[in-house]
Parts: structure tokens; C-alpha cells; sequence
């Protein structure tokens, strides 16, 4: 099915602009595509428009002001976000954190990572043109938002996360919610293994679709499910282990060949994981403290910091460079879009234009976080 | 008044009741489809869908007619002229020219002709010049794309379609509808030729562009396909002309494989045997639009390759088995 | 020819499944909610914009006017002004503006209150036609509260 790029005379070629406004760029990505009738032979994938300048807010203002920002990056999976920023800080400036808190990062960060992972299930089969389950996800997702509303105050854009612990403890309701919550995520897998995992359009328009390989996943600097899914068992909850990961069990769930639809079900073996780790934290949580009480000009003593968290689309890390003072020196993100992104020009080349829309949609791609 | 009707020779009378009523059902049918398809796609999805206008969002639909009429025809740069606005009425206008061979009941059918059935699929293939048209001459990337997939899909699909019929008629030896469907007074064709009917239902909703097969207007692909710079009456007339069609495509199936108007006997059944009809298309519709809203979409060339790889040589097969079986 | 056959039958069979799981969900009741018309109940952790607290003892704000808020805001969206009143010791709070176009709800002001005069309102689902409709007067709106 291959249309041999070096086979066809180049002024063939036409040029299919996508984006910005495309319904499946999710977001404000512009992807020029040079075509050879249904055949993609050049693609180009144009970033930008969403740049917001985060990275300088960071280094123009204290430290605090940016806490916000973290969740506006990423705004699908907020918390893995907040949670590497924050941890940073605390490196550099030694702020304890209490136990609880950290169970509840944990918890409120998985339960971010399943609302992401859900999202991207919705959104990834409304890209191979199925209607239904994304109204399906979003009905799941609610289930979760309002329990993540009630402990962060707000759906999305969470901002929970403080250097020394987190805002708020949770009330009595938080905990039966959340396993009610889990138990009805579970039956809900087998639902959505009867209207998607099996389907067999689903298979055929997955399987052996846009294949990364090992060496160029590594090449590419490619992480998190993506990265899992094409057979490297690498995870930061695992290889670098922070927070109260270490003392949880779960499992790194990777696919085969590294298609779409090994993408698709390490996403969906994540939730489960996910749910998994979950229980363990509400099991094993402690009482007491959720926030160690920090003075209120804490300045950032000279020296840098590099900070990485799991979060639901790879590796975020956040690197701040202090100067003695309230403000950061430098802060950089390394927000794991970006390189997953940046695959897509070699992925794609002599790829049908459908393929090339579900290589996009299993990528996992959230443009204000390449754009930042 | 009564003099001049007199005078006028009564079929003509007759042709001229029957356009209106034949153009009255066209926006019928499509006010009454996209209600059900908006209701059932809401209700699939576990929500109300329309609720606001109208008792349950009955007037919706009539409301969103208004709506586009009263919308401003945008035309892009460069388009081709008066192909543009041409192909919406190369899609409207012969959607009402298979109503005149479908018999609703024993007496509702405008006229019998002895090549009915292959007068219907003749009209139904003209959608196609009509996207092509529409699509090409948008001047958009996106629409030649779904246009050429629109052609590329019904050319191929017409085969099985055309094989599969085939079966019915060396069953009854022949062509026309009313004949067929009387032939089904014992038995419904679908018992004896499950086969076939599967293939025509799949072809079928493969040659009205429907979901999981509506490749040419692949919204995720290519923004909304060959009416991507339609707007107002223009894109509504595509609509209807689309919900048309598949109503068309349901009431043959009706007609080959389910026994047309026959049910359980009705007083008036010359005329009210109507309403058997009508309920099994409506409920065949309703399993296309149940399709549209579970599945993916499949990819183009694998499209083809079940067209070419399943359908056709099953009813090749198929219509092989049923000629042994009829003339031996 | 034995992967042609098994692939239309599971294929066939899967997409019944699916079949399967849509015709339930025509059945099972839909879980919307008509919005205008009705409204669930907004969770107890909600955060709209920011208000005075009112003591219930002293039935007024307890804002010192000290502008920690103002200055720790990352947006700058919150003004605070204070005024000595004749012959008094102490600055009373005269003028409270926040700009809720640009707030972003993350709770520092909250936060960094030394007294605790502020606290999150329960305002959901604001809309407006204008920019001037989200320059909230808090101080006012206490005021109103009183």
C-alpha cells in the first residue's frame, strides 16, 4: 500500500493545509501536508500559535505566581504538571512535605491521569470517526471531575498542588466517592472492550498503523504511553521513583509493535493501573498534617534544580535556576508533546491521509503544552 | 374550473398530484429523518438530544430549514461558476424520480413500469455526478478529495448492489416492483435470500455515503468533505437529497426482501397497507442510523477491499446458488 | 482462505457486540442534565471568584487593607485600597476591585490573607455580554451580604 515517495515526480504534489482550525488537531496546530492523491508525502507540522511566553511569566515574577501556569499548560492532565514544578521548589528550598499530602498528590494525580487517558479514548475514536464513545468518556469523566472539583475547586485547570503539601485536605466524602468511582470505571472497561477493543474497524484501522520502532522512539526522545507502547517499560513513577510511588504496586503496562493500537491499549492498561494505585493510596494514607507551614518570602537560594514527573502523556520536567531571590533565575519545561510531536515528519511520510489522522490522534497531542 | 379539469386528460391530472405529493414527501421524509437521527443519536449517546423547540424538539428540524434558507450563499474564491451552484440541484432534483416507481400499497404507486427496479438504481447513481460536480468545484483541497472518494466508493459499490438484486429477479422474473412484491405474498424474499439482503443493506449504506462508510464527507479527514464550502439552502438541499436517498435505498430493501405493503391486513388495505410499508423502511433507517452512531469509520482502501473481496464474489456466489436452485 | 473466514465471522461478531452496547444505551435512561431548566447542586470545594468574609459577630469584613493579596496575585487582578477615615488610627478599607476576566482562580490571595478576610464564592456559571460585567466591586458585593 506504500506509494513510493522517490517513485513519484515531485510536481505531483499538492498541498493539503490542516489546521489550525481542523477538527482533528486538537487545538491550534497547522500541519502542511504535501499529498500524492490520498498519499502523504511531505508533512510539516507548524507550531506557535498558542505560545503564551510561560517559561519567561516564570523567570519575571516570584515563584508562587506561577503555580497557575502549570496547570494551563497541559490543561488536559493538569497535576503531574504542578506536581514536578512544586517539587522542585521544595528541592531547593528543603520545604518538608507531610506524608498525607503526598498520598493525596498521588491520588489526585492518578485521577488526573485517568480523566486525561479518558479524554484521549473520546477523542482519539471521534478521529476514526466514531461518534459515541466520546460522549460515553465525557460521561465517565464527569463522574471524576466532580470529585476533583470538590477537592481542588476547580474541573480543569487545577491548582492544588503548594510547595509544603496542598491547599486543602479532603472531607469525609472524598474517600467512598472515589471508590465508588473506581468500581464503576471498572465495569466500565468491559463496555468500552465490547464497543472499541474489539471492533473489528477499529483493529483494521489501527493495527500496524503508523509503527514506531524502538530505535527511533529513543531517537526522537519520545516518552511516556507512546514510548511504553512501541516496548520500552520506561516509567518516571518507576525509573526515577518520587512522591510515595515507591511504596505502591503496579505494574508498566507496553505493547508489541508499537502501532496505534498497542498505543491504545497500554492508554487503557494505564487506567487500570491507574484505579490500581488509587486503592493502594486510599489504603495505606495517614492522618495528619496536609501542608507544612512555609515562611511568607521564601526565597530561592542560588543553584538549579531539575524536577521529573509521569505524566499522562510522558516525561514533564521542570528545571529552576535560583538566584537568591523570590524569582526564578531560569525555569524551563520540558513538556513531552513537543517530542512527541516532533516524530510525526518521519512517521508519516507515504502514509494515507486517514492513517496519518489516527498516527496524530494515538500521539496523544495537547498543542498548548507544545506551544507553551 | 371543473370544466377545465375535465377537459385536461386525467392522467395528466394525475402526473401533477403526484409531483406534489411526490416533492411534499422529499421534505417530509427529510424533516421526519433528521428529527430521528438527532433524537436517536442523543438518545444513543445517553442524552435527550433536540428539546427546545417544539414539544421534545419536534419543530426543530422545520426551524432549521428556515434557519438555512435565511443563511447568505458564501462562495469562495476561483469556484467553478455555475457547476457550483448547479450540483445542489443535480442532487435535489432526481431524488423524487424513484418515488414514481415504488409501490407504497397495491394502488399508491404513480406508475408500473417494467423496468422499475433498474430505473431506481439508474436514478440513485446520479447522487455521485453530484458530488463530483460539487466537490470539484469548490476549489478546496478537501472537497476534490471527498469527491473523488465518492466516486471511487459508489462505482464499486454499485456491483454488489446490482448482483444482489439479480438474485430477486431470476426468483420472480422480473423487473418491476409491484410484481415483486407480489410474489412475496407467501414469503418474504429475506428468508430465502438472507445473503443477498445483507450485501444491498451493507452496499447500500456504502452508496448513500452513510457512516461507517461516509468517507466522502469524513469529518475528522477532511473537515465535512465535498460541502465544505456549501452553506445555507445549498448544503440543506445535499442534506435532503442525502436522507432522501436513504430512504429510497430502505424502502427497495422493503420492497425486495421484506414484502413490500404485505402485513397483517388492514380495512382499506388497497391504500392503508401503506402504513406496513412505511414502518419496515423507517425501521430499516433506524438500523442505518444505530450503525452511523457505533462505529469508526473504515479507511478508504479498505473500503474497497471489502466491496471487492467480500461482497462481490459472495454475491457472485450467491446468485450462481440461486440460479442452480431456480431453473434446475 | 482460513484467515478470510475467521476474519468476517469475529469481525461480524464484534461489531454486533457493538451493536449491542449502543442498543443499551438507547434503553438506559439518559444522564444529562437540561441545563438552563435544571442544575445540579455545585460541590462543596468549588471555587468562584473571591468575596469578603462577613464576621458574624461584628457583621462586618475583617480586611485590614494591608494589599498582600494585590501584590502576591499572579495576575494582578485585585486592587485594594484603604483610607485612614478622620481622626481614626487604623486604615479602613475603602476600595476592593478584582478583575475576574483575568483572575485565575489558583487561591494565593486566599491564601496569603493574614486576617482570613477572603474566601471563594459559590457564583457558578457566570456569563456576560460586556468586559464591565466582571469588574467585580468585592467590597460592594459585601456590602449587599450585610
Amino acid at each position: 500500500m506504500q506509494a513510493g515517495k522517490k517513485n513519484k515526480p515531485i510536481h505531483y504534489r499538492y498541498f493539503l493545509n490542516m489546521g489550525p482550525q481542523h477538527p482533528s488537531t486538537h487545538g491550534v496546530l497547522r500541519v502542511v501536508i504535501g499529498m500524492y492523491g490520498e498519499y502523504v508525502l511531505s508533512i510539516e507540522p507548524i507550531i506557535g500559535y498558542g505560545h503564551r511566553m510561560h517559561e519567561k511569566m516564570g523567570e519575571s515574577r516570584p515563584w508562587q505566581a506561577f503555580l497557575p501556569n502549570t496547570a494551563r499548560m497541559d490543561y488536559a492532565c493538569a497535576l503531574p504538571h504542578q506536581h514536578a514544578y512544586v517539587r522542585a521548589i521544595e528541592r531547593m528550598t528543603g520545604v518538608a512535605v507531610p506524608e498525607r499530602a503526598e498520598y493525596l498528590r498521588v491520588i489526585t494525580t492518578e485521577l488526573n491521569r485517568v480523566v486525561s487517558h479518558l479524554l484521549w479514548l473520546g477523542a482519539f475514536l471521534l478521529d476514526l470517526g466514531a461518534f459515541t464513545p466520546i460522549l460515553y468518556t465525557f460521561d465517565d469523566r464527569e463522574h471524576i471531575l466532580d470529585i476533583l472539583e470538590n477537592v481542588t475547586g476547580s474541573r480543569l485547570t487545577h491548582c492544588y498542588f503548594r510547595a509544603g503539601g496542598v491547599v486543602q485536605d479532603v472531607d469525609d466524602s472524598f474517600e467512598p466517592a472515589v471508590r465508588a468511582c473506581i468500581k464503576r470505571m471498572r465495569s466500565r472497561f468491559e463496555m468500552y472492550d465490547k464497543l472499541v477493543t474489539k471492533n473489528i474497524i477499529f483493529i483494521k484501522r489501527t493495527k500496524d498503523i503508523g509503527i514506531i520502532d524502538r530505535d527511533m522512539a529513543v531517537r526522537y526522545g519520545v516518552t511516556g504511553p507512546v514510548l511504553r507502547g512501541s516496548g520500552i517499560a520506561h516509567d518516571i513513577r518507576k525509573a526515577e521513583p518520587y512522591s510515595v510511588y515507591p511504596e505502591l504496586d503496579f505494574d508498566v503496562p507496553t505493547g508489541q509493535n508499537g502501532d496505534c493500537y498497542d498505543r491504545y491499549l497500554v492508554r487503557v492498561e494505564e487506567m487500570r493501573q491507574s484505579l490500581r494505585i488509587i486503592e493502594q493510596a486510599l489504603e495505606r494514607m495517614p492522618g495528619g498534617d496536609v501542608r507544612t507551614k512555609t515562611p511568607k518570602k521564601l526565597n530561592l537560594p542560588p543553584g538549579d534544580v531539575t524536577s521529573t514527573t509521569e505524566g499522562a502523556r510522558g516525561d514533564v520536567t521542570y528545571y529552576v535556576a535560583g538566584d537568591g531571590t523570590e524569582t526564578p533565575y531560569r525555569l524551563k519545561v520540558r513538556s513531552p508533546c513537543f517530542s512527541n510531536l516532533s516524530l510525526l515528519e518521519e512517521l508519516c511520510e507515504d502514509m494515507l491521509l486517514a492513517d496519518l489522522i489516527a498516527t496524530m490522534g494515538s500521539l496523544d497531542l495537547v498543542i498548548p503544552e507544545v506551544d507553551r | 374550473m371543473m370544466t377545465l379539469l375535465q377537459q385536461l386528460p386525467p392522467e395528466c391530472i394525475r402526473i401533477v398530484i403526484a409531483a406534489a405529493v411526490v416533492i411534499g414527501f422529499v421534505f417530509a421524509n427529510a424533516t421526519v429523518m433528521g428529527y430521528l437521527e438527532r433524537k436517536l443519536a442523543g438518545r444513543f449517546q445517553r442524552r435527550l438530544g433536540p428539546m427546545e423547540v417544539g414539544f421534545h424538539g419536534l419543530l426543530q428540524m422545520p426551524v432549521d430549514g428556515l434557519k438555512l434558507i435565511g443563511k447568505q450563499l458564501t462562495e469562495p474564491n476561483n469556484v467553478g461558476g455555475i457547476v457550483f451552484y448547479l450540483s445542489p440541484l443535480i442532487a435535489m432534483t432526481p431524488v423524487a424520480l424513484p418515488f414514481l416507481v415504488i409501490p407504497f400499497s397495491p394502488h399508491l404507486q404513480v406508475i408500473d413500469l417494467d423496468v422499475g427496479l433498474l430505473f431506481i438504481i439508474a436514478m440513485i447513481s446520479f447522487n455521485t455526478i453530484a458530488v463530483f460536480l460539487g466537490g470539484w468545484s469548490s476549489n478546496n483541497n478537501y472537497s476534490m478529495l471527498g469527491a473523488m472518494r465518492s466516486v471511487a466508493q459508489n462505482i464499486s459499490y454499485e456491483i454488489p448492489i446490482l448482483l444482489s438484486v439479480l438474485s430477486i429477479v431470476l426468483i420472480t422474473n422480473s423487473f418491476s416492483l409491484k410484481t415483486i412484491v407480489l410474489e412475496q405474498s407467501r414469503f418474504w424474499f429475506v428468508l430465502v435470500q438472507p445473503v443477498a439482503f445483507l450485501i444491498f443493506f451493507i452496499a447500500g449504506i456504502a452508496e448513500t455515503n452513510r457512516a461507517p462508510f461516509d468517507l466522502p464527507e469524513a469529518e475528522s479527514e477532511l473537515t465535512a468533505g465535498f460541502h465544505t464550502e456549501y452553506s445555507g439552502i445549498a448544503f440543506s438541499m445535499f442534506m435532503i437529497a442525502e436522507y432522501t436517498y436513504i430512504f429510497i435505498n430502505c424502502a427497495l430493501a422493503t420492497v425486495l426482501f421484506f414484502g413490500g405493503w404485505h402485513g397483517i391486513p388492514l380495512p382499506f388495505g388497497e391504500y392503508s397497507s401503506c402504513i406496513w410499508f412505511l414502518m419496515k423502511t423507517y425501521l430499516l433507517m433506524f438500523v442505518i442510523v444505530w450503525c452511523r452512531w457505533t462505529f469508526p469509520r473504515v479507511r478508504f482502501d479498505q473500503l474497497m477491499n471489502f466491496s471487492w473481496k467480500y461482497l462481490i464474489p459472495f454475491s457472485m456466489v450467491n446468485l450462481l446458488l440461486t440460479a442452480i436452485v431456480v431453473k434446475l | 482462505m482460513n484467515q478470510y473466514f475467521s476474519d468476517l465471522l469475529n469481525g461480524a461478531r464484534s461489531l454486533i457486540e457493538g451493536f449491542g452496547v449502543t442498543l443499551k444505551a438507547l434503553l438506559s435512561p439518559p444522564v444529562t442534565v437540561q441545563y438552563p431548566r435544571e442544575t445540579i447542586p455545585v460541590s462543596a470545594g468549588y471555587r468562584g471568584h473571591i468575596e469578603l468574609i462577613i464576621d458574624e459577630e461584628s457583621g462586618s469584613h475583617r480586611c485590614i487593607s494591608c494589599g498582600t493579596c494585590a501584590r502576591t496575585c499572579p495576575s494582578r487582578c485585585i486592587e485594594v485600597k484603604g483610607e485612614k477615615p478622620e481622626g481614626g488610627k487604623r486604615k479602613e478599607l475603602a476600595r476592593f476591585q478584582l478583575d475576574f476576566t483575568r483572575c485565575s482562580l489558583c487561591g494565593t490571595c486566599v491564601e496569603v490573607c493574614p486576617v482570613t478576610a477572603l474566601r471563594f464564592s459559590r457564583v457558578y456559571g457566570q456569563a456576560g455580554y460586556t468586559r464591565e460585567e466582571f469588574m467585580i466591586d468585592v467590597l460592594k458585593r459585601a456590602g449587599v451580604q450585610k
